[in-house]
């Protein structure tokens, strides 16, 4: 019963979600106040019907339902609760209900909340949002009905795949997701905007907020996600270049572009038309990753039994919402007005930098991504792109993007000193200088780029505390006006500096774990020792261990330095019966510069066991950095100046140093 | 997130590649040819996985790869010989790294397109910013004066 409940609240949703695009785009169009006030209403109540929907698979997961057939695919009934739970989303069928639930929950919060917007603009907005919710209801009630009877019903279920029972990556995919939909906001006030034929303060303040939260959820979903694949496939990789990843890294590098441009359109009303076509890309980006991940055209080489119907289906809504909202842009967008000039050296002109590079290297993965299918459809021809492309391609336009960071949010608006600006950098590049000599000087025998970029992390992490310490005037006034100013300084800028900050912390650990990894290959009987960058490695024993819904093999690995004994490791091999499948668990130790990493591998027939570690350096960096660039957005986002609602305070504040 | 997403689907097709990996027991002993082994098999794909090289996979190809890579260098093949050895046999589609010919000129060199016509168009763009300025309508001495206004006064807070 609840399961049918389930399935009529979504097809009652997706007829609201009809009249929420319909109705008040018509009233929007003639002014009529009584069909503009019909968005509202439709917003909240499409919301809530998908929530009704949402929790009532939720609840099919959690009592272990299987004459569902979804859940009979997707759980066991003696799986953790908290896999049950996940396991809703862990699925195709069940992660587009989630994806849906956002995007009626972010419709509802501009309806909720976005009593100070225009009401024309509000409606259209509405109406945008409710077609996107048109198309992926239809989708999920003609190709993925998540709420499908077995007849008779399963005694037990066949279980979430043990790869996916993992706690970092249960909450992955609705962070994920969370920012692939927060571009439906930004690409409905676009539209809108399109529609409206204008782009006002108004208008700009509301982009940027949204952006904002889209880019911070996309952050944390793809950080949760590399380092999920870090410590879980065993070989201490965090990013492989695979279409699935770059499929969520493409909407990452186009929302950063665009939350850039977004602030020069807000402060200074230039660049709105880019601003709107970025915005239109993001979004279109979150489509297409969406279409890749869903259709299976990624690994059609394989011939993997995937529906074809769900992919044809996907594309359609792809060409219709990008083709329709590129043919808007070129048809309306010559009419808005374009405002506020400047110099090439300035503000605007540094994030218009900032935007040319990070839209070549955008352009970079996404041939890189598609090339392979566009030969493959065309020639026939199949060819494999792999890590070293992009590290030809994207790498050379990251890098001059990355040593530009600091110097832009030290640049003036309208026209600006650049000689000033340096100035403030010289203990910045004085100390990447000497990190750079001193990485070479311990590590002359490794890769000789990897000095540079030590080097290059150190600028940017300098860059953003100089910028700050500047802001503050830091050591050129006494330090209580200094620290009056750190108090007084909008959040916004901490967040700036957070987050370039951060990159520069991620960026080290990139160079640390790509440049001096140390890797031991072994095979061990239980008492025999190896050796792996200074320490030693001792495996012990090897045992056996109940899980809840595994077995594992354990092996006890002691690790000491310099004889003294610094820790026991424990990885394991974890045999789900459930699943039929099998998982290594690698067991971890950081001291926070550095991650040993060791593995268990295979028994081999002389009674010893396959043992592999890895020593990364400064491998752990690379997801503070990345928790540092989400605090950042964090920060901007609580800039009350951001702060949605607060408009008109906000323009009283707005006078001093920001 | 890789194989996140993709597990949804492919999980049970495939055997999850988690431990990878060369074997002990398949290394070379001269340290310089095994070295050498390594950088290829990760230039070299593995077919039956997804876009995983073969120093990356325990698929039982992989496998067979690496074993063929080493008989190879340890008949004293080049780099070079050996990846066209793979090629002849398996075709282009195991290179991690395309070749440069003419199927793939667009793909090497479509990056360095899309930032040279960003490039020429944003150039274009700031030049008629800057005509829009007016800036070459000003004589020097209202130049400097204007400059004087802008960032004499204020030489902090005009650039914040």
């Amino acid at each position: 019963m609840i399961a049918e409940l389930g399935h009529f609240a979504l097809v009652l949703a997706f007829v609201v979600s009809l009249v929420q695009m319909v109705v008040p785009m018509v009233g929007a169009h003639r002014r009529d106040a009584q069909l503009i006030g019909v968005a509202t209403p439709a917003a909240l109540l499409q919301f809530l019907l998908v929530a009704f929907a949402f929790g009532a698979l939720l609840y099919l997961f959690i009592v272990s339902d299987f004459s569902v057939k979804l859940v009979f695919d997707n759980s066991h009934s003696e799986k953790p609760m908290i896999f049950k739970i996940s396991g809703v989303w862990g699925n195709h069928e069940g992660s587009m209900v989630l994806w849906v639930l956002i995007l009626a929950l972010f419709g509802a919060l501009v309806a909720l909340f976005g009593k100070n917007l225009p009401d024309t603009l509000r409606a259209r907005v509405l109406a945008v949002q409710a077609s996107i919710a048109v198309a992926f209801l239809l989708f999920i009630l003609l190709t993925s009905n998540p709420f499908l009877r077995l007849d008779p019903a399963p005694f037990e279920g066949s279980g979430l795949n043990p790869i996916l029972q993992d706690r970092a990556l249960a909450f992955h995919p609705p962070w994920l997701y969370a920012g692939y939909v927060g571009f439906s906001m930004t690409f409905s006030f676009a539209i809108a905007a399109l529609i409206e034929g204008k782009v006002d303060a108004a208008w700009a303040r509301w982009v940027r907020p949204w952006t904002l939260a889209a880019w911070l959820s996309l952050t944390i979903g793809i950080a949760m996600g590399s380092w999920w694949a870090y410590y879980t496939l065993g070989w201490g990789g965090f990013w492989f270049w695979d279409p699935v990843e770059n499929a969520s890294l493409m909407p990452w590098i186009a929302g950063t572009a665009l939350l850039h441009s977004a602030i020069v359109a807000e402060k200074r009303g230039a660049l709105k038309s880019w601003t709107i076509l970025l915005a239109i890309l993001a979004f279109s980006l979150s489509l297409l990753g969406t279409f890749l991940v869903r259709s299976g055209v990624l690994t059609s080489v394989h011939a993997f039994a995937v529906d074809p119907d769900r992919g044809v289906f996907i594309l359609g809504i792809l060409v219709v919402f990008v083709g329709g909202s590129l043919a808007l842009y070129a048809w309306r967008a010559p009419l808005l007005k374009t405002g506020g000039i400047f110099a090439p050296i300035s503000r605007e002109g540094a994030l218009l930098m900032n935007n040319l590079l990070l839209s070549a290297a955008v352009a970079s993965v996404f041939i890189g991504t598609l090339y392979p299918l566009l030969l493959d459809g065309l020639t026939g021809a199949k060819i494999t792109v792999g890590p070293p492309f992009f590290n030809y391609t994207f790498v050379p336009i990251f890098v001059p993007l990355l040593c530009l960071v600091p110097l832009g949010p030290l640049l003036g608006w309208k026209r600006a000193d650049v000689k000033a600006a340096a100035e403030r950098l010289i203990a910045a590049a004085a100390l990447a200088f000497i990190a750079c000599l001193v990485t070479f000087a311990f590590a002359y025998d490794g890769p000789w780029l990897a000095p540079f970029g030590i080097g290059l992390a150190v600028w940017l992490v300098v860059g953003a505390a100089s910028e700050i310490a500047w802001r503050i005037r830091l050591f050129t006034t006494p330090l209580r006006e200094s620290l009056y100013r750190a108090r007084r300084l909008p959040r916004a800028a901490w967040g700036t500096s957070l987050a370039h900050g951060g990159l520069g912390i991620v960026v080290a650990g990139i160079v640390g774990v790509t440049a001096w990894q140390s890797e031991l290959i072994t095979t061990l009987a239980p008492g025999e020792s190896a050796e792996i960058a200074g320490y030693t490695l001792t495996l012990e024993r090897v045992g056996m261990r109940d899980g809840p819904n595994y077995e594992a093999t354990v092996g006890v690995v002691r690790v000491e330095k310099a004889g003294r004994m610094i820790a026991t490791l424990t990885p394991e091999k974890r045999r789900f019966p459930a699943e039929r499948q099998e998982k290594t668990e690698p067991a971890i130790r950081t001291n926070g510069l550095a991650d040993l990493y060791v593995v268990l591998g295979e028994p081999s027939d002389d009674g010893k066991w396959v043992v592999r570690a890895y020593h990364n350096i400064l491998a752990p960096w690379i997801w503070i950095g990345g928790a540092i660039m989400a605090l950042g957005g964090i920060m901007s986002l609580a800039d009350r100046r951001l702060r949605v609602g607060a408009p008109t305070r906000a323009r009283l504040r707005a006078a001093p140093a920001e | 997130m890789r194989h996140i997403l993709a597990t949804l689907f492919l999980s049970l097709m495939l055997t999850w590649p988690a431990l990878a990996l060369v074997s002990p027991s398949e290394r070379l002993s001269d340290p310089v040819q095994e070295a050498r082994a390594r950088e290829i098999s990760k230039e070299l794909r593995c077919l039956v996985c997804q876009n995983q090289s073969i120093d990356d996979s325990d698929a039982e190809l992989a496998g067979d790869l690496r074993r063929i890579v080493r008989e190879r260098i340890a008949a004293g093949d080049t780099d070079e010989e050996v990846f066209d050895y793979v090629v002849d046999r398996y075709g282009e589609f195991v290179l991690m790294t395309p070749r440069f010919e003419p199927a793939t000129w667009a793909l090497w060199l479509g990056p360095l397109l899309v930032l040279l016509v960003g490039g020429a168009v944003t150039a274009a763009f700031l030049r008629r910013k800057r005509q829009e300025t007016g800036e070459a309508g000003l004589t020097e001495a209202e130049k400097a004066r204007l400059a004087e206004l802008t960032f004499a006064e204020k030489p902090r807070d005009s650039a914040s």
